[in-house]
């Protein structure tokens, strides 16, 4: 396919330059424009002309983002901008497509979307800023929203049992999974970097703050007071550790995973866990992908990365390999194939 | 044994014939329907072929409901369709003869495998009594022959097991055909050989079974004369066997190769249209994408993003997926990008029955989707037309840019006839250009056919944002504001009533004005023809015209319509183009409906007439 980036608009690049200059209609304080800030500083860093950026959404706060970057961009239906993400970097490989999405767009009416991208490895980068509840249509629960949970259509609490997307991604076969918060912009700098970086789908989590709706969901996670007892940073090669005191970890028992305490109990540091993002069965990792206070910290950092060939490179090869060995299609040698005969 | 079409039998002339192939679902009826119709092509007759089978994969055996069946009618002229009532049936079993014999032209031939008339099939039919000899047969020339045991005898040796044996018998009935229509065995046989290179014994017991079903029926004498079309006078050139899906996939590799434009099929596997999608993943030498989506919706989404990267977007479906693309072919309106839709309509609603056709999703391609949402529609009239169908869908969406809507159906995705070859370099030209200048740029500034601008992201300097919400009239950023918004929706209804523009003139067979005219789409076309034709004959004067554009119309029917006393809509549905044109027109019609899953016939169409002038 052509690659028109000849005229490219690399050179000298600045955060500015991604800026669309439309007004961000996102609520005061939302934990949007921490991504949105993260994005637009990631992009002139990455070496890509800005032409060949695309961002693709689906239906939400969360899927105005594209009318924010200044680049290629489509606000598409709800829970589809995966598809319509695949359809595009599959018919233009040389784009850098990202999907940004919510946890109602991609896990509910767009789950099925949302589980075959990943499957398939689609190079799509799939930012999903989580926070768990419905913000446009103001204010009911998610399929990420916790239970008891009162919300406009669980007035008596919320019975129906939320999922973790960094465990369904694991599920689903996700070669790139990561979890990052609004409020850490330093972590979600590195992380968001890393998933640019990556071949096939790029899965990353956001949790992130509705001022209006579910304001102070994540307070424990980022209060200066909490949340070292309460997060789990994830580094490849790095012990499971965390705590104040850096004295808590995570260790295996039998098949599952347990919180301990160095120094109690006899457990030592070489009882505790290593994080191999590259494991070859991402089992610890879905296992880090349940994780939910209060039993356990939240991990944030990369749960998993790991090379696989991606959907649109396989399917190229295919193209190409039927060229080589059948010649380019001819049309009037397509026309007349099969068994053809001649009245005179 | 001699093959050789020399027998002592007289021979008659026919001026055309139709033959139907009826058994169980694994008999492999619609092999021996198909090789017929090869053997038929080969001899250079037109011919129009139906598939008719249930939807079960394998039905239980001996079921009325798994009855399979393959029709053809082939002629020395031109070939409408496939042909009302069968002179000849072929049944494999009592259930075959059951649902067909209604069918059967009083005193047609009856070739009945009497092997397969046991007790229990019988029961499993639901015949109180053998109707091979109680009698009831009485009306027609019925050969009952022992097909199974036959083709066992001949295979005694053959080493095969009781079951591959058993899957002979469509080779000795093929061979019986064979025999009656007076056409050679050997280039047949070159085919089986051909057909099962991969495994000679199977290649050999079919071979051996078909010419032992040639030699019964020659040394028998049973048939008391042979037949013989006469000489074909059909349009010379080069022709081709071809499905209407088959002839939809190429017409859109066409398109891509006429304009340069890389093509992209996103689907979802649904009967009966499957075989576009298949055919065209196997064409990725051409400037082809193909992608078996998730599902309906993912189908045409993904869709969507390929033509918002420039590629000729294709995903085709039937009425059930149609349905689950309804609120993305909002967005391709509202995006204005160019894709087609391809509905292989089958018999609803709901899942209805799959394999069975019908033309009831007619209203649902011109209305059916939230707010004022106008797409093109044009529909396709048989299986070759197909090809170029696919064309002229492909032209107005890249033209307009715009999705359009074809629709063709079961009973012509799913059938076959000779299809006289195109010339590349006589195809339609399809110039495509993609915007590359970004000076003065605006997405949804339009020109002189008020289509916008084709920009790949991708080009440097016109970076921009688009999306479903309602948007500015040039710039394309949302916007909400209430004259804004009606300007939009009646931008985008002038320009698909603009499309009307390039509608060559419509062609009325017949009168130019006059008591009767009939008007049709789609798979009618052939009954509809053939009709007209007989009662032209009959000395009435009626007319015909038939619409390949249904949304919008062409502009000369409004005045067509006005020159005759009756209009009459033949379809199968319950009388959706009828609506179309009361509406369109203010003029009453009168509806021809039948929704039985099965193409309207001749005689239906031709009395109606008879009953109107
Ligand atoms: S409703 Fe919540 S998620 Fe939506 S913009 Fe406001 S704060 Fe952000």
């Amino acid at each position: 396919m052509m690659n028109m980036t000849a005229e490219n608009t690399i050179q000298n690049l600045t955060k500015k330059d991604f800026e669309s200059g439309l007004d961000v209609r996102w609520c005061p304080g939302c934990g949007d424009y921490a991504v949105l800030s993260q994005i637009t500083k990631l992009m002139p860093k990455l070496g890509i002309p800005r032409e060949n950026y695309a961002f693709v959404s689906g239906i939400g706060c969360s899927s105005r983002f594209p009318y924010y970057v200044n680049t290629y961009g489509l606000h598409t239906i709800h829970g589809r901008a995966p598809a319509i993400a695949s359809g595009l970097k599959l018919s233009r490989p040389e784009l850098s497509v990202w999907v940004v999405t919510g946890d109602g767009d991609a896990l509910a009416i767009g789950g099925n979307h949302f589980i075959h991208a990943i499957r398939r490895n689609m190079g799509l980068k799939i930012i999903l800023l989580n926070n768990r509840i419905y913000g446009l249509t103001k204010g009911q629960y998610s399929p990420t929203s916790e239970l008891g949970k009162k919300t406009k259509t669980t007035p008596l609490g919320n019975i129906d049992r939320p999922f973790s997307p960094v465990a369904l991604a694991l599920g689903a076969g996700a070669t790139f999974v990561a979890r990052a918060i609004d409020g850490d912009q330093a972590m979600m700098a590195t992380i968001l970097e890393r998933a640019a970086k990556h071949e096939g789908t790029a899965f990353v989590e956001v949790l992130q703050n509705c001022v209006v709706f579910n304001d102070g969901a994540f307070d424990r996670l980022t209060d200066k007071a909490t949340r070292d007892d309460t997060r789990l940073v994830l580094e490849h090669g790095k012990p499971l550790i965390f705590g104040k005191e850096r004295n808590k970890g995570i260790r295996l028992n039998g098949m599952d995973t347990e919180v301990v305490t160095i120094g109690e109990n006899g457990v030592t540091a070489a009882d505790i866990l290593v994080h191999n993002e590259n494991a070859a069965h991402s089992g610890l990792a879905f296992s880090l992908g349940q994780f939910e206070a209060p039993d356990f910290p939240m991990p944030f950092g990369v749960f998993r990365s790991v090379d696989k060939p991606s959907y649109q490179e396989l399917s190229r090869q295919l193209s190409e390999s039927a060229r080589a060995s059948r010649g380019r299609g001819e049309l009037a040698k397509l026309l007349n194939s099969g068994e053809t005969w001649t009245i005179k | 044994m001699s093959n050789a079409p020399v027998t002592a039998r007289p021979i008659e002339e026919l001026e055309s014939v139709v033959i139907r192939f009826v058994g169980d679902s694994g008999d492999g009826m619609q092999l021996t329907g198909t090789e017929f119709s090869k053997a038929v092509a080969k001899a250079g007759h037109g011919f129009v072929t139906h598939p008719d089978y249930p939807s079960e994969i394998r039905a239980p055996t001996g079921t009325l409901y798994g009855v399979s069946g393959y029709q053809i009618q082939y002629s020395a002229g031109q070939v409408f369709t496939s042909g009302d009532a069968p002179d000849v049936l072929v049944a494999m079993n009592p259930a075959a003869l059951k649902t067909n014999l209604p069918d059967v032209k009083r005193g047609g031939i009856l070739i009945v495998n009497n092997s397969a008339f046991t007790p229990g099939n019988l029961e499993k039919a639901k015949y109180e009594s053998n109707p091979l000899t109680d009698g009831s047969l009485q009306g027609y020339r019925l050969y009952p022959i022992d097909i199974s045991a036959l083709t066992a005898s001949a295979l005694q040796d053959s080493g095969l097991g009781k079951k591959e044996v058993g899957m002979c018998k469509n080779y000795f009935s093929l061979g019986l055909m064979m025999c009656l229509y007076n056409r050679p065995v050997d280039k047949e046989i070159g085919d089986i050989e051909k057909k099962f290179a991969k495994k000679p014994q199977i290649a050999a017991a079919n071979i051996t079974a078909l010419r032992a079903g040639y030699a019964y029926a020659e040394a028998t004498e049973m048939f008391a004369v042979s037949y013989q079309m006469r000489e074909s006078a059909v349009k010379p050139g080069k022709y081709r066997s071809i499905s209407g899906n088959t002839a939809t996939a190429l017409g859109f590799v066409a398109a891509s190769e006429l304009s340069g434009v890389p093509l992209f099929i996103g689907s979802y596997p649904i009967t009966p249209a499957t075989e576009i999608l298949q055919e065209l993943s196997g064409l990725k030498h051409f400037n082809v994408t193909s992608f078996q989506a998730e599902d309906e919706i993912a189908g045409i989404c993904s869709t969507i993003g390929a033509a918002y990267g420039g590629a000729l977007g294709l995903t085709t479906t039937s009425g059930p997926g149609m349905a689950l693309k309804t609120e993305a072919m909002g967005l391709a309106t509202i995006l204005e990008i160019p894709m087609v839709i391809v509905d292989v309509q089958r018999a609803g609603p709901c899942t209805g029955i799959p394999t069975k056709t019908e033309q009831s999703d007619l209203l649902q391609a011109v209305y059916g989707r939230n707010g004022e949402c106008p797409i093109p529609v044009i529909a396709a009239n048989s299986p070759a037309d197909c090809f170029d169908a696919a064309l002229e869908a492909s032209r107005i969406a890249v033209k307009y840019m715009t999705p359009v809507i074809l629709l063709t159906e079961g009973g012509i995705g799913q059938a076959t006839e000779p299809w006289l070859i195109p010339d590349v370099a006589s195809l339609p030209k399809m110039e495509v250009k993609y915007r590359t200048d970004p000076k003065d740029f605006k997405p949804y500034a339009r020109d002189e056919n008020l289509a916008r601008a084709w920009v790949r992201p991708g080009t440097p300097g016109m970076e921009h944002r688009i999306g479903g919400l309602e948007k500015d009239f040039l710039t394309g950023n949302i916007s909400s504001e209430p004259l804004n918004h009606q300007r939009m929706c009646e931008t985008r209804a002038a320009k698909v009533a603009g499309i009307a523009k390039d509608f060559p003139p419509l062609k009325v067979e017949g009168p130019a004005q006059g008591e009767l005219l009939m008007i049709g789409w789609g798979s009618t076309y052939g009954s509809i023809a053939k009709a007209w034709q007989e009662a032209n004959a009959a000395g009435k004067s009626v007319a015909f015209v038939h619409l390949r554009h249904l949304n919008p119309m062409p502009a000369d029917l409004g005045d067509i319509i006005g020159r005759y006393k009756k209009i009459l809509v033949p379809e199968t549905n319950l009388g959706q183009l009828s609506k179309l044109l009361r509406e369109r027109y203010l003029r009453d019609v009168i509806q021809l409906n039948k929704v039985q899953g099965k193409p309207l016939r001749v005689t239906e169409i031709y009395d109606r007439i008879l009953e109107l002038c």
